[in-house]
């Protein structure tokens, strides 16, 4: 177990582009990181390098004091979960779990005795002298963690290890890991690009853009704080609606309604020379006027164009006359976007299950004024309220 | 597999039956003339064409004379020149070809290209033209005449063959497997020894068939690069066969040398048939 540092990490390509620039990470140790953003945004090759499978073009990277930059794969004592799980065919599940300790020259008795101890917590103890092929996808999961479990690495480094298993299956997994991580307390980097995943699992979260690290911070900051559109689109599900504003005195004039700003809110916008500006609310801060009582905030009327039925909660769909425009955002929709119904100019609303919200009919909604984001249309960035710390 | 009409397989039928028998009428026809006394070899009975196929007085005497003065009898000699010369060849190009087709489909290196055409060009080129330069050069350097003489040609004709085979194994054998044994503690050699050789046995073992049948068939230059049977190999040393007379061909004596010399390729490629199980890799990945 130990900690992790990446020290201004850059991996430049032979052709000149860059796939992580300049990343700068302190994973403690017994930390559960997690590295997000769209695909493409460097995580796997950051991760990569964490692991020795790429060289590092710049910086340096140090595991507990010693610094790694040039040591092979095999000299890091770090154990990697592949997204295809790597599983070795024609061993079987014993011999896959084996591999590690066999290699590091372990004598038998102790690689017995580990690898009946990973079987027990991973629950393969029936599987242990049957092929990989004749696994299902789970099991072929659990036992490459197992393969990264005997060990007792310096730190388990994980690539979308539940990307390929189907939605059920991935939640149950993902218990798994957090369990599994829980009980070890082995420092592990978790690469993924669902930001479910990222929320419930890590002690604090990475978000990349573009090779860039975004934001890092515990699932909650990131949620509620997010320094720009980025983050603030990719981090919540669905994601957060953006719209232009303009903004007269305490008045923020949205395409729908207008509301009156909190005083924090009011003096973070006055020290900021203000360009063009846009606001963000996320779906779960609207509700049916009626659920709502007399609760401060501004009440409007909308036409409902979408609804979708949860069960436990409503999503409704409503159009804004006005358009948005952001190089982040439309990064996020190129890559998320598919997972929303909202299209462009299109505001989701989360509302309680009691809601007698119904299609094409219209709607009095509510707002919480004081979960408005103010984001610099320009630069992306998000203009903090005063006094947030 | 989608199910046949009756209409068709008995077109697949007669079409596999045709094939058989074009492809096995000769050695049957060859196991026939080895079975035969030299006196029936050349004579046409009048039994008409099975009476032809299936000698009345079948006899193993051919067989037995290949073999019976020993080692300086016309065949156990070249029988075992055959072999080790075939098998040592096999095996130094499976070694070699292994490496070279890892390097070529793991690693980027300059003279990739030039290497693989290299390889190609060198497989294409027309082997006569090699061998009389070939005779000076082994007479000058000693290799005339030697198992080392023979075997160097028959490494440098099937390599590329060699090469070209297991390069299209090694290309579907997942890159993240050995990455896996590497983050594992595996050296990058252990990585390819205990990972990659195992999942690539099939592509070895048809390499293996293939520079084999080339080295235990060849006849050319077992024919220019041989004097004597301290390495003439069994192709060559068919053709110093003797009949009874001058003016007999010794028919019979070739046929059952013939069929002999085929065993052991019917073994080798029996024995790793098995071997050669497809899916292998099955189950390393997400299936």
């Amino acid at each position: 177990m130990s900690e992790i540092t990446l020290d201004k990490i850059t991996k430049r390509f032979p052709d000149g582009t860059e796939a992580v620039k300049q990343l700068d990470l302190d994973i403690e140790d017994g930390e559960f990181l997690i590295l997000v953003g769209p695909s493409g945004c460097g995580k796997s090759t950051a991760l990569r390098m964490i692991a020795g499978l790429e060289d590092i073009s710049d910086g340096e990277l140090r595991i507990g004091e010693d610094v790694v930059n040039g040591k092979a794969p095999k000299d890091r004592d770090i154990a990697m979960v592949f997204q295809n799980y790597a599983l070795y065919p024609h061993m079987t599940v014993r011999e896959n779990m084996a591999f590690p300790l066999k290699m590091a020259k372990v004598d038998q008795e102790t690689i017995d005795h580990q690898v009946e101890e990973a079987a027990k917590i991973l629950d393969l103890t029936e599987h242990l002298d049957r092929k990989p092929s004749n696994l299902s996808g789970g099991q072929r999961q659990r036992v490459a963690m197992g393969r990264a479990i005997v060990r007792e690495p310096k730190a388990f480094l994980m690539d979308e290890p539940l990307s390929n298993l189907d939605a059920k299956l991935r939640v149950q997994m993902r218990a798994e890991v957090s369990r599994i991580q829980n009980r070890l307390e082995t420092t592990t980097v978790y690469v993924t690009h669902d930001q479910t995943e990222a929320m419930t699992l890590g002690d604090r979260v990475a978000v990349m853009r573009k090779g860039e690290l975004q934001q890092v911070g515990s699932p909650q900051e990131l949620y509620e704080r997010p320094v720009n559109l980025f983050v603030a689109g990719f981090i919540g599900s669905p994601s957060m609606n953006f719209m232009p504003v303009e903004l007269s005195g305490r008045t923020a004039k949205l395409p729908f309604c207008e509301v009156e700003i909190t005083e924090a809110m009011a003096q973070g916008l006055e020290s900021h020379s203000a360009g063009s500006l846009m606001v963000g609310v996320r779906p779960e801060h609207f509700e049916d006027a009626k659920l709502v009582g007399d609760q401060p905030g501004p009440t409007f009327e909308v036409e409902v164009s979408i609804l979708e039925s949860m069960g436990s909660e409503l999503y409704i769909y409503f159009d804004m006359d006005a358009e948005v425009r952001a190089e982040q955002l439309d990064e996020l929709a190129a890559d998320v976007g598919s997972e929303s119904t909202a299209e462009e100019g299109q505001v989701v609303a989360r509302l309680d299950a009691t809601s007698e919200a119904r299609r094409g009919e219209r709607l009095e909604l509510w707002m919480d004024p004081e979960k408005l984001h103010f984001f610099d249309l320009d630069s992306g960035e998000r203009i903090a309220p005063a006094g947030e710390g | 597999m989608e199910t046949r009409s009756p209409q068709e397989r008995i077109i697949w039928l007669l079409g596999l039956i045709v094939v058989i028998f074009y492809a096995l009428f000769p050695v049957l026809w060859i196991i026939s003339l080895s079975l035969k006394t030299p006196a029936t070899v050349t004579v046409k009975p009048d039994e008409g064409f099975w009476g032809t196929l299936v000698p009345s007085d079948a006899t193993f005497k051919n067989y037995e004379a290949l073999f019976k003065d020993g080692l300086d009898g016309p065949f156990l000699k070249p029988l075992i020149n055959s072999i080790g010369i075939a098998l040592i060849a096999t095996l130094i190009a499976i070694v070699l070809a292994s490496f070279a087709a890892y390097a070529i489909a793991r690693l980027e290196f300059p003279g990739k290209t030039l290497v693989l055409g290299g390889a190609l060009a060198i497989a294409m080129f027309p082997p006569i033209s090699t061998v009389g330069p070939l005779f000076d050069m082994w007479r000058s350097l000693g290799l005339y005449d030697t198992w080392p003489g023979l075997i160097i040609p028959y490494l440098s004709f099937s390599l590329p063959l060699a090469i070209y085979t297991l390069v299209a194994f090694f290309r579907e054998i997942p890159w993240d497997l050995e990455q896996a044994a590497q983050v594992d503690g595996a050296t990058p050699f252990q990585a390819f020894r205990k990972v990659i050789v195992p999942l690539a046995t099939p592509g070895m073992f048809t390499a293996a068939i293939l520079v084999f049948i080339f080295a235990w068939n060849d006849f050319l230059f077992a024919i220019s690069l041989t004097s004597s049977d301290a390495s003439r190999t069994v192709p060559a040393a068919l053709a110093f066969f003797t009949g009874d007379s001058q003016f007999t061909q010794p028919f019979a004596n070739i046929a059952a040398a013939a069929v002999i010399v085929t065993i052991p390729i019917i073994v080798f490629v029996l024995i790793f048939q098995r071997r050669i199980v497809a899916g292998l890799t099955s189950g390393a990945v997400k299936g």
